[in-house]
């Protein structure tokens, strides 16, 4: 076969505790993120995602203990954003046990930050996280969970982050997070089409059919949703089995 | 069994403890001293990150690279290489200009050729483990990958391939040793299985 199409469920980290935001307002806490991610990893989860979305500086530190916390009871691959700024917030996360590293608003005002994670620690564990709104001719690259518009076109960013050391490129459309109206297929595969590293697929799933399409469609190496496995709609092997019906290479269960 | 892990600042250190603990392992010491890996019964080298920073690393350890040479090549302690740490037992490696490696099996690391394919480079996410001959540890499986570059050389060394875009060596072996390009530490039941394999190995 070939390399499978990941299925990455991503819990939203605030003070250490799992919350998910539906179109980032009404946050609900749903648990103990160690606790939810021993579940998707007896659960054959490819990969895990937290995204730490922290407010306070002061908080900021607790993330490094989920994460440490996590790589003790967890044997799969982690992937950790939120509030990275700097390689050394890179380096903190990494040596507490993550795997990758997302990138997000830093490397809007600053690219330069994953050519320097990317050279320090190598580009496979650097995820250049990119969150769009869709514009009159194109996208266009939204940070603060998406309230804030930078009049940066998102495609030529992303492609920018790659060429720049990125390994992966980790694709929101902030129209659709929390909708579950299915991802903006557009928007991945026109990045996925350009660019020679793994794109994930991320932001509006609201069913298993969004999941196959971000793959069959989108063409992304990798899918990412939150609501639909936390509230238990969907187990991670119905995802896997929804992508195989399709013809999409998975892990065995 | 005491079993040295060695601490050379490239990598994933403590999540390669974590498994080791996981499977099994009860006398396990993370360490940057050579004189403490020249005693250990077995050895793990993990790495992550680019070939020549990982291979300078390593040299930058007083005496880490003689006591690798004793303990692994002439008194036959088992070693298991991870990711980079596999790919240092190649002759040299090609990331970032040309790089020596330990030499321990014969060829080279490079990067992944998938031009004109649609594999995307890095590598990364589950794949096969076929293995091409037998050999004690690597059994036919699922495996977390995550590199752009692999390991191409003798046929004679490699014991595993997957398919990315072409043949990617996932498992190179000599007599005590064996690397794995994939990461068992990353790999839920097939790494911690794979994990207490290394651990009861007695080649």
């Amino acid at each position: 076969m070939t390399v499978r199409a990941r299925v990455i469920p991503c819990l939203d980290v605030a003070n250490g505790r799992v919350v998910k935001g539906v179109n980032f307002v009404d946050l609900i806490d749903a648990g103990d993120p160690v606790e939810q991610a021993r579940a998707y990893d007896a659960a054959g989860a490819d990969e895990l995602c937290f995204l730490d979305i922290t407010a306070s500086h002061e908080a900021r530190g607790t993330i490094l203990d989920v994460v440490s916390r996590t790589a003790a009871v967890c044997f799969m691959p982690l992937t950790v954003g939120g509030g990275v700024r700097t390689a050394e917030d890179a380096r903190a996360l990494l040596l507490a046990g993550a795997d990758k590293v997302a990138v997000n608003s830093a490397a809007v005002s600053r690219p330069e930050v994953v050519a320097d994670i990317a050279e320090r620690f190598g580009a496979q564990c650097c995820v250049a996280s990119i969150d769009a709104r869709r514009v009159a001719d194109g996208w266009e690259v939204f940070t603060h969970g998406g309230r804030r518009a930078t009049g940066i076109d998102a495609v030529a960013h992303a492609l920018r982050l790659a060429e720049l050391g990125a390994g992966e490129l980790l694709v929101t459309s902030m129209d659709r997070d929390g909708t579950r109206g299915g991802y903006d297929l557009d928007l991945v595969r026109a990045i996925a089409d350009r660019t020679s590293v793994p794109v994930v697929a991320s932001g509006g799933v609201g069913t298993l059919d969004d999941l196959v399409a971000g793959v069959t469609q989108g063409h992304a190496s990798a899918v990412l949703a939150a609501s639909i496995f936390h509230f238990g709609d969907a187990t991670i092997a119905d995802a896997h089995a929804a992508l195989a019906a399709a013809g999409v290479a998975v892990r065995s269960h | 069994m005491t079993l040295a892990l060695i601490d050379y600042g490239a990598g994933n250190l403590h999540s390669v403890e974590n498994a080791l603990r996981a499977a099994g392992c009860r006398d396990l010491t993370v360490t940057a001293e050579a004189d403490v890996v020249a005693r250990a019964d077995r050895i793990v080298l993990p790495g992550v990150g680019a070939f020549g920073a990982c291979a300078g690393a390593l040299r930058g350890v007083p005496g880490m690279v003689q006591a690798l040479e004793q303990r692994v090549r002439r008194e036959g302690a088992p070693f298991l290489g991870i990711c980079v740490g596999m790919q240092l037992m190649a002759e040299a490696g090609e990331e970032l200009g040309t790089h020596a490696g330990l030499g321990w099996v014969r060829g080279r690391v490079r990067l992944i050729d998938a031009a004109g394919t649609d594999a995307k480079v890095p590598h990364m996410g589950w794949n096969d483990v076929a293995p091409t001959r037998p050999h004690p540890l690597i059994v036919p499986g699922e495996a977390y990958f995550l590199h752009s570059f692999a390991f191409a050389g003798d046929d004679g060394d490699v014991v595993a391939t997957t398919n990315h875009a072409g043949p990617v060596t996932a498992a190179v072996a000599r007599d005590n040793m064996v690397g794995v390009q994939f990461h068992p530490e990353k790999s839920q039941h097939y790494g911690l299985a794979l994990l207490d394999r290394f651990l009861k190995w007695r080649p």
